[in-house]
């Protein structure tokens, strides 16, 4: 009972934590491309990346079904490489809350980006600063605001993934049952206390997540 | 501008309320002539009542049916939790019985219909060489769908079977857990796992899977498909006459052409 109770709250955490971090890359340095560049359909393309938060996460699931499953060519290269596929295995979950959570990173790290004074860049760039100088002492940490809290919301969204999770990467307890799974099952099997405590963890967790957010930018 | 939007705004709710008018007009009269039940069933009955549905809806059309499909385990919640549901086909004796011992469903409106043989099953084209159950534990197996033994039925008897083969421990790892009998076909039609135990019917559908053998009957529980009419119905009559017309020769051909097999003759 204790070690059903915690696995799933484990693997969130976990899931949630590496997902976050693949997020708060690549949506940074893609935060960045988009904010200072400008190109033919650069519109079409930022609807693109935004396209994950409002899809509902059952297209996500199918997406990423369609994408890697055992039967398209990504899929099979992945089994190949790894003598495994991929779908129902930790990294799937992993994937499935990363490709959901992108967006929110995303878009915090460009409205970060732009909203530096770009004089300030320039200055230092006349002092004969490398763009990664700029980039590291000056763009980042005058938008750090704005990357905290792109990366509070990525891991909270990241660790309350569900639909495409449960598609994609499946329901297999210690493995890729995540808590809001676990609370699915628990009340359709009509395990309520459970249900109640996963219920409870989350809300707790959620919580605390997002008063971080509002502390930082009260401050 | 303000004008415009205005007249348009003016225009759209006009139409709005045409078109809601519309509705009532023709459809209220045909409403409160035509009776319609919610019939709950197991997701592996799906086919084979939707082929009955049809054949009811002829003979009674002023009787609408509406199928709500999932594992019995799941509808049993739904029940439990007040769904407005007149009748309750599940594919086990244990979801069903909770609901007489709640007194949802009248004792005297229910009884065993069907039965059913469990097998596992792997994709037609899979290239493994498994051959019984023993074979899920090497290592070729890499991922097994099964129901969730707790909600749907034929996870339990999956369950069962690899418990009373020793099998359990062993495999518990590989396992995947669907929410219905559906999602394990399909999980392994799409190749994504590598074997998967369901129900023979759910087999026959299906050319992209292949049976690889049945389970011993002994080492499971029976598969019994216990029907029943929920008390709280409002249409007790109607509810009869689709429960009594689920045993007639023409809905008993139906079943067993999808490969059922009928208790109780």
């Amino acid at each position: 009972m204790y070690e059903s109770f915690w696995s799933p709250i484990k693997l969130s955490i976990e899931i949630a934590t590496v997902a976050s971090v693949l997020v708060i890359l690549i949506g940074t340095l893609v935060g960045k491309v988009m904010a200072k560049t400008r190109f033919r359909g650069k519109s079409v393309v930022e609807t693109i990346l935004m396209l994950p938060l409002v899809l509902p996460p059952s297209v996500v699931g199918f997406g990423l079904i369609v994408v890697f499953g055992i039967q398209s060519p990504i899929g099979q290269a992945i089994e190949w490489l790894f003598q495994q596929p991929i779908i129902f295995t930790w990294w799937a979950a992993v994937i499935a809350s990363t490709v959901v959570a992108f967006p929110l990173m995303y878009q915090s790290a460009k409205t970060g980006f732009q909203s530096v004074n770009p004089i300030i860049e320039d200055a230092a760039r006349m002092d004969g600063a490398s763009e990664r100088r700029v980039f590291f002492y000056i763009t980042l940490p005058l938008s750090f605001h704005s990357i905290i809290s792109g990366s509070i919301l990525s891991f909270a969204r990241a660790f309350g993934e569900f639909g495409a999770t449960l598609m994609f990467a499946g329901n297999i307890p210690g493995v890729t049952q995540t808590i809001p799974t676990a609370i699915y099952i628990a009340v359709d099997t009509g395990d309520m206390k459970m249900a109640w405590l996963w219920v409870g963890s989350m809300i707790i967790i959620s919580f605390l997540l997002l008063q971080v957010i509002y502390r930082k930018s009260s401050q | 501008m303000k004008q415009i939007s205005k007249s348009t705004l003016g225009i759209t709710l006009l139409m709005l309320f045409l078109i809601s008018a519309c509705g009532t007009t023709s459809d209220s009269p045909m409403e409160s002539q035509k009776i319609s039940l919610t019939i709950s069933a197991a997701a592996s009955l799906s086919d084979a009542l939707i082929e009955i549905q049809t054949m009811f809806q002829e003979e009674n059309p002023h009787i609408d049916l509406t199928m709500n499909f999932g594992s019995s385990g799941t509808l049993k919640q739904q029940i439990l939790q007040g769904a407005p549901v007149d009748l309750f086909f599940s594919a086990s004796n244990y979801q069903f019985d909770v609901l007489i011992k709640k007194g949802l469903i009248d004792e005297t409106h229910s009884k065993p219909l069907l039965s059913n043989e469990l097998v596992l099953i792997t994709p037609t084209n899979a290239t493994n060489s498994f051959q019984s159950f023993e074979d899920l534990e090497s290592s070729d197996v890499r991922r097994i769908a099964i129901g969730i033994p707790e909600s749907v039925p034929v996870g339990t008897y999956a369950q069962e079977t690899l418990m009373s083969l020793g099998l359990w421990e062993k495999i518990k790892d590989k396992l995947v857990l669907s929410k219905d009998v559906r999602q394990v076909l399909t999980y392994v039609e799409t190749g994504n796992v590598d074997a998967g135990i369901v129900y023979r019917t759910d087999a026959l559908l299906s050319s992209k899977v292949k049976v690889i053998m049945e389970a011993e009957p002994s080492t499971h529980s029976e598969i019994m498909y216990p029907i029943g009419i929920i008390k709280r119905t409002q249409y007790l009559e109607e509810a009869q006459l689709f429960y009594t017309f689920l045993e007639q020769e023409e809905a008993i051909q139906v079943f067993e052409k999808y490969g059922f097999k009928i208790l109780g003759e």
